[in-house]
């Protein structure tokens, strides 16, 4: 008979042998899909890792995909290590947004105006992510429910925009003006669309692990996700921090937002996010919230992304698979997590 | 303003109300079902998407519409037992699941559209459901067209609201309910499953939502599209604690939803809109927020919310 027991300690390589059996898993429970579809499994696959990652031009497109989810993954990562739980990164993405393309109309000197474009962007999200903090700190509002509804105010504010005040006059489309050209990320590789903010985005992880591992901010926001009473009991002000890590984490959300408007679409539309917020999340599991993890957590997923629509092209399996492999990563790392509570112990027959 | 108020306050006002309000009480009661226990279900969202795919498809290719419906619930039951499988029997986080399953379904439902039906430019539809016309009480002036010559589903709909209030205060599997989402470790000392009873609520639950995904795709709306929830089931989840777990709170919430999109849509069409229709469709959830802040001094949510129960850990 088999039990489950408790762990004290995970090994070390847990940290990288779960998301990798996840990820495994998860492609061969897709790959049940792309035969009903009645592609090869392993043509299907091949195309689209060679399409994302196979050449220096793929790899850009990939890492020009994997930047808004790098942001929002690192947001949800520094939420959920304080168990503050942030599901509000796509509203506090689209706030980013707006607030940047506000500012990137305006005309200045180009590096001033992307630096307060982002300056804007991580204040508009901050205050976004503030407010269910604020709830849950005053009034013992759930955070869970009121940041998930923010992200419906938030996109229909982003609508009645677009479509009432700030409608593009010129192409008479529900999308807001452009930003100045100055404004626009510089291109780092000429002949492709790897902008400035992607580094931006691969530099800020490993900050946000410094942040975390090794300042007193980061060690108050681990104490206080791991023993909110102990962190108490410590001298920590854990409604302060609670409040910091919400303005930490709507702050890199908006940064998602303000690099998909200074980097790839110089506008704001309706579509702007594909759910770059909800992605954040599967990234953040997938990274086991460790910052330096969500690197290659949302490299992954944006390559699956593009990759499945040049799978589409030469296969014929919809590109929608990228979605369902998002999901099942998501829920086969929380099934995979449980090892890290519990080990099956084979026990002897009991009466 | 009288002549403005008449445009807008008609018969067929009345019944765009009730048509609105069908989908958002099932999906609601479905919630409320599942939270009662003590689980939040943020798969909703994509539950309602793939039921609705799944009950078209079902409809679609086999021409009865009742065997869509019953394929709609049976897929939402199925998403119900998954969700209850990651959150009561392993015990997983939520809301982490709650995305995941919805992350997940609507997915699947956009890649089973599009293997099913392929890329086409005006999207396939169906010839729905037809008003069923009530004899004698929908000969009532204005309530009568307007509520007793409806859809099947909507007569459904309002029979639903007082059985799930029956189901859960006036019988034992509803006290079960209630008391695994208030005190599960008195319940199972009581002798209730607990595991047993939170997998039967969310099950119920999800049918619920299947049944709402089905309203959208063969009544409302006789197509599947990519939109075709367009963030139903997040309004459902705002309604639940809007209506305070209650199931005639609930539906009440939905119908004053239903009240100001409906108003919203006609504001819009008769042109008379100054206030942007969004102003309207984010009130929900504005609105629940802001009662959320108030509801918190007198708890009125289920205590065992979010808690996973495991019998070891006494």
């Amino acid at each position: 008979m088999f039990r489950l027991e408790a762990r004290t300690s995970t090994p070390a390589w847990f940290n990288l042998a779960l998301p990798l059996i996840a990820i495994g898993v998860t492609l061969v429970l897709c790959s049940g899909l792309i035969a009903v579809a009645g592609a090869g499994v392993i043509e299907a696959y091949g195309v689209m890792l060679s399409a994302s990652l196979g050449d220096s031009y793929a790899i850009t497109e990939t890492l020009v995909r994997a930047a808004p989810m790098i942001f929002t993954g690192l947001a949800v990562a520094i939420a959920f290590r304080a168990k503050f739980w942030n599901i509000g990164a796509e509203g506090q993405l689209l706030a980013g947004a707006v607030a940047s393309c506000f500012v990137g109309a305006i005309p200045m000197p180009g590096y001033l105006a992307m630096l307060l474009m982002a300056l804007a962007g991580a204040a508009a999200g901050a205050l976004v992510a503030l407010l269910p903090a604020t709830l849950r700190v005053k009034f013992k509002v759930d955070d869970v429910v009121s940041s998930l509804l923010l992200n419906s105010v938030i996109y229909y504010a982003l609508m009645a925009l677009i479509e009432g005040p700030w409608k593009d006059t010129f192409s008479g489309y529900p999308i807001s003006p452009p930003i100045e050209d100055s404004a626009n990320f510089p291109v780092l590789i000429e002949g492709t669309r790897l902008h400035l903010g992607v580094v931006v985005a691969l530099i800020a992880a490993p900050l946000c692990w410094f942040l975390i591992a090794r300042t007193t901010l980061g060690f108050r926001i681990r104490v206080t996700g791991e023993n909110p009473e102990a962190a108490r009991y410590g001298g920590i002000n854990v409604q302060r921090v609670l409040l910091s890590t919400a303005l930490l984490s709507g702050a890199l959300a908006g940064l998602a937002g303000v690099g998909e408007v200074g980097g790839v679409h110089f506008q704001v539309m309706s579509d702007i996010s594909p759910g770059y917020g909800y992605s954040g999340i599967v990234v953040a599991m997938l990274a086991r919230l460790n910052p330096l993890g969500v690197v290659p957590a949302a490299i992954f997923l944006a390559a699956v992304m593009t990759g499945a629509e040049a799978m589409s092209r030469a296969t014929g399996v919809p590109a929608f698979l990228s979605d369902v492999i998002q999901g099942t990563a998501l829920l086969a790392m929380l099934v995979a997590l449980l090892f890290t509570a519990y080990r099956i112990r084979r026990v002897g027959a009991q009466t | 303003m009288s002549a403005v108020f008449e445009q807008i306050f008609q018969v067929g006002f009345l019944a765009a109300i009730i048509r609105i309000a069908t989908p958002l009480a099932f999906a609601t009661l479905g919630e409320m079902f599942s939270e009662r226990a003590g689980v939040l279900n943020l798969g909703i969202e994509g539950i309602m998407l793939l039921s609705a795919m799944a009950g078209f498809t079902a409809a679609s290719l086999s021409g009865n519409l009742w065997l869509g419906v019953l394929v709609a619930v049976l897929v939402g039951a199925l998403m119900g037992a998954l969700h209850a499988l990651f959150t009561v029997a392993l015990g997983l986080s939520q809301h982490v699941c709650g995305i995941g399953v919805t992350l997940f379904s609507s997915g699947l439902a956009y890649f089973l559209y599009r293997l099913i039906f392929g890329q086409q430019s005006v999207p396939p539809s169906i010839d729905g459901f037809k008003p069923v016309p009530i004899p004698l009480l929908s000969d009532i002036p204005i309530l009568g067209p307007a509520v007793f010559n409806q859809f099947t589903l909507v007569y459904l709909a309002i029979v639903a609201v007082p059985l799930a209030a029956f189901v859960l205060y006036r019988t034992p599997w509803g006290l079960s309910v209630r008391m695994v989402g208030e005190n599960p470790r008195a319940a199972d000392s009581a002798g209730v499953s607990v595991i047993a009873t939170r997998f039967q609520a969310v099950i119920l639950g999800g049918a619920l939502m299947g049944l709402a995904g089905a309203f959208l795709t063969m009544a409302q709306f006789n197509a599947f599209t990519f939109g075709v929830v367009s963030g139903r089931g997040w309004v459902a989840i705002a309604l639940v604690v809007f209506g305070r777990w209650d199931p005639w709170r609930s539906a009440g919430a939905a119908l004053l939803f239903a009240f100001v999109d409906a108003l919203q849509l006609r504001m819009q069409a008769s042109g008379l809109g100054h206030i942007p229709y969004e102003a309207f469709l984010m009130l929900p959830f504005i609105f629940t927020i802001v009662a959320m802040a108030f509801m918190s001094r007198n708890a009125v949510a289920p205590s065992a919310l979010l808690k996973p129960f495991r019998r070891e850990e006494r």
